[in-house]
């Protein structure tokens, strides 16, 4: 049987750019106390609207912050809903989620009707022809910038340790003078952002167009993450790398020869049952932050 | 301070987190109001003149309009209305038999369409239920099934021929003998069009591999794109871009590719070979005649979408593709499609699923 090893894990590590990105900026949501169930909508508002610019003005980049001012946009309207209305969080997140995607398929169809959507100047991957290394810029700043920065700034800085204290226990988070408000926005707005870069990645680095349903579900995927990670910024990347490599080995596995007896359904439910497994195993005796799914209110 | 936590709520704070609390209820029902608002259907306007006399026909699909199989249908239909030879209106994204179920009936009450058309794939039970209870009212449905009388017509996307000469072209191309295909699902409408690609390979290459994913989506792009990367890990050297997301790949990888449903030459200039083109005029024309003719028969309307009847094509081979494109290969294809088109070849039709990988010859 004659695998590409490189070419796997340079698959898995494109596949989980996206997931990572995402599953990050819904860790930070949660962490701070607030499960945002806004991110598959916003991963999508990010992918569509990042192409939009992008088409627009001609330049991916431009198309990328435009996904990011999205995503703060998304993150701070289920923040509205949910710290400054105390909405049901389950129902604000899930509200936005089908407002943002009807909202993307409505412009979509006013915009390109039913027929062919262009195509923008995507990124280019760096280092076009080494295997491994032939990654786009974003793999890269997801990798080595955002992910080690998300995990310092949580840990270490002042900022976390306020992000981790309202999420944690807002009561005492206020008593001792922090804005439970301010912070928890804060995070909704870091955790939209990068929701939307991953979406944007989709649209922007890998495809150069949009189609209907663009992120299929990766949302929830980085929900399971998140939870499959105990909200800790290490084991979400690792988790987001494990179901990529599951769906990346899946992807050569079913069309070898060795494995044609093995119903295709099976492979390519793999990178769930993966993770679904592994929520199981380590989803025992959860700890969740202690003011989850709680809004806060000054008694 | 911390005492404050454990004191028994005033009542003044009771009324105020009860007033909040019903504020937060009546915003949250507001947000659901707006998706659902958002999430209605869409219906396109048309210049709605009973008084033309062209039938009213209606397109009622399962999937979005930018789903390229019901694409396929609309561009016909609205073709025909801007010939001035129908009215059409239509509704999309009915996605589940229920929703198919109450739209048709709402139409058949409302408007009392002359002829719906539409897919009846994910809701064929549904769908002929409602044509059984409305007589008087021309359902012509993409299905799978057999035809019913007084008033059930089915076709399908019988797109065998021209995907049998892509394969001629995808053999004679490759060098590595390795060929990638990307479907969405092993179902008989794509499997038959797979099927009858790979014969086309084993007749200018018995000696390649097909390689077959299929990735469980009609809209996956980047998973698809995957899969074709994936493939192309594995030696595949021309692609088959049965879902969309494969061009991609090919263009990253500077490889020749065969698209489908419409010419997607535009998408990748210099990688696009040629496409499999559905073309549902025919279809829509036969049904549009005998309707005024007054001779409207369920009927089996397959063969409209046979590339004889010109229902479906093989687009213009562009040879601007890594590689080039041979002469004689060319050549080869044209002959096949004159024995098609007069008669004395006739694609096999096999709607089992493929194999992941086949070897063609064996």
């Amino acid at each position: 049987m004659e695998l590409a090893y490189l070419a796997l894990v340079g698959a898995m590590l494109t596949i989980a750019t996206p997931l990572v990105l995402a599953a990050l900026g819904e860790l930070i949501c949660e962490r701070a106390g607030l499960l945002n169930l806004g991110i598959e909508g916003t991963m999508y508002a990010g992918a569509f609207g990042g192409f939009l610019v992008a088409i627009e003005s001609g330049s991916a980049w431009t198309g990328l912050v435009a996904a990011l001012g999205i995503g703060l946009l998304a993150g701070l309207f289920v923040g509205m809903l949910a710290i400054g209305l105390g909405v049901n969080q389950h129902v604000a997140g899930i509200g936005t989620t089908l407002l943002l995607i009807a909202c993307c398929d409505f412009i979509n169809r006013l915009k390109y009707g039913a027929g062919s959507v262009p195509k923008v100047e995507k990124f280019q991957q760096l280092f076009a022809d080494i295997p491994l290394a032939s990654q786009y810029l974003l793999t890269y700043l997801t990798f080595l910038v955002i992910a080690p920065v998300v995990f310092v700034v949580l840990r270490s800085t002042g900022f976390g340790l306020r992000l981790r204290a309202v999420g944690e226990n807002p009561e005492a988070a206020d008593a001792a003078g922090v804005s439970v408000a301010a912070t928890r926005y804060a995070a909704m707005a870091v955790g939209g952002m990068l929701m939307a870069a991953g979406g944007a990645f989709l649209t922007l680095a890998i495809l150069g167009s949009f189609t209907l349903n663009i992120t299929n579900g990766r949302g929830w995927v980085c929900i399971a993450l998140v939870i499959f990670a105990r909200w800790r910024v290490v084991a979400a990347v690792l988790g987001g790398l494990l179901f990529a490599f599951v769906d990346a080995l899946q992807l050569q596995l079913v069309i070898t020869p060795e494995f044609s007896g093995v119903p295709r359904e099976v492979m390519i439910a793999l990178p769930y049952v993966v993770v679904i497994g592994a929520l199981a195993l380590s989803g025992r005796n959860l700890t969740y932050p202690g003011a989850y799914l709680q809004p806060y209110r000054r008694s | 301070m911390t005492s404050q936590r454990f004191q028994r709520p005033r009542l003044a704070d009771l009324v105020g987190r009860h007033r909040s609390r019903r504020f937060a209820s009546v915003s949250a029902l507001a947000v659901l109001a707006l998706v659902a608002a958002a999430c209605g259907g869409n219906t396109g306007e048309s210049d709605d003149s009973a008084e033309s006399g062209a039938p009213l026909v209606y397109g009622v699909f399962a999937t979005p309009l930018e789903e390229p199989w019901d694409g396929a249908i609309h561009s016909a239909l609205t073709a025909a209305d801007e010939a001035g030879d129908i009215v059409y209106k239509h509704t999309d994204n009915n996605d589940s038999a229920d929703k198919m179920s109450r739209t048709l009936r709402d139409l058949v009450a409302t408007e009392q369409p002359d002829i719906i058309f539409g897919d009846a794939f994910a809701a064929e039970d549904a769908v002929r239920e409602v044509a059984a209870e409305n007589k008087d009212t021309a359902f012509v449905f993409g299905s799978g099934e057999d035809p019913v009388e007084p008033n059930f017509s089915v076709f399908d996307n019988w797109m065998q021929d021209p995907a049998y000469l892509a394969g001629m072209l995808a053999g004679g191309l490759t060098t590595s003998n390795t060929i990638g295909v990307v479907g969405a699902m092993p179902i008989p409408e794509v499997n038959r069009i797979v099927n009858a690609f790979i014969e086309g390979v084993k007749e200018t290459n018995p000696q390649a591999t097909v390689k077959v994913t299929f990735i469980n989506s009609f809209f996956d792009p980047t998973t698809a794109k995957q899969a074709a990367l994936a493939q192309v890990d594995q030696g595949a050297d021309v692609l088959f871009a049965e879902r969309a997301g494969v061009i991609e790949a090919a263009e990253e990888k500077d490889l020749p590719v065969i698209g489908m449903m419409v010419d997607q030459h535009e998408e990748a200039p210099q990688h696009v070979v040629t496409s499999l083109v559905w073309d549902m005029r025919p279809t829509v024309n036969h049904v549009v005649e005998e309707f005024n003719a007054g001779a409207l028969e369920p009927a089996d309307l397959g063969e409209f979408s046979f590339m004889k009847n010109g229902g479906s094509s093989l687009a213009p081979i562009n040879t601007d593709v890594p590689g080039g494109v041979p002469e004689e290969l060319i050549q080869q294809v044209e002959e096949k499609k004159a024995a098609i088109m007069d008669g004395s070849f006739t694609t096999p039709v096999n709607e089992d699923a493929p194999a992941g990988s086949t070897t063609v010859g064996e």
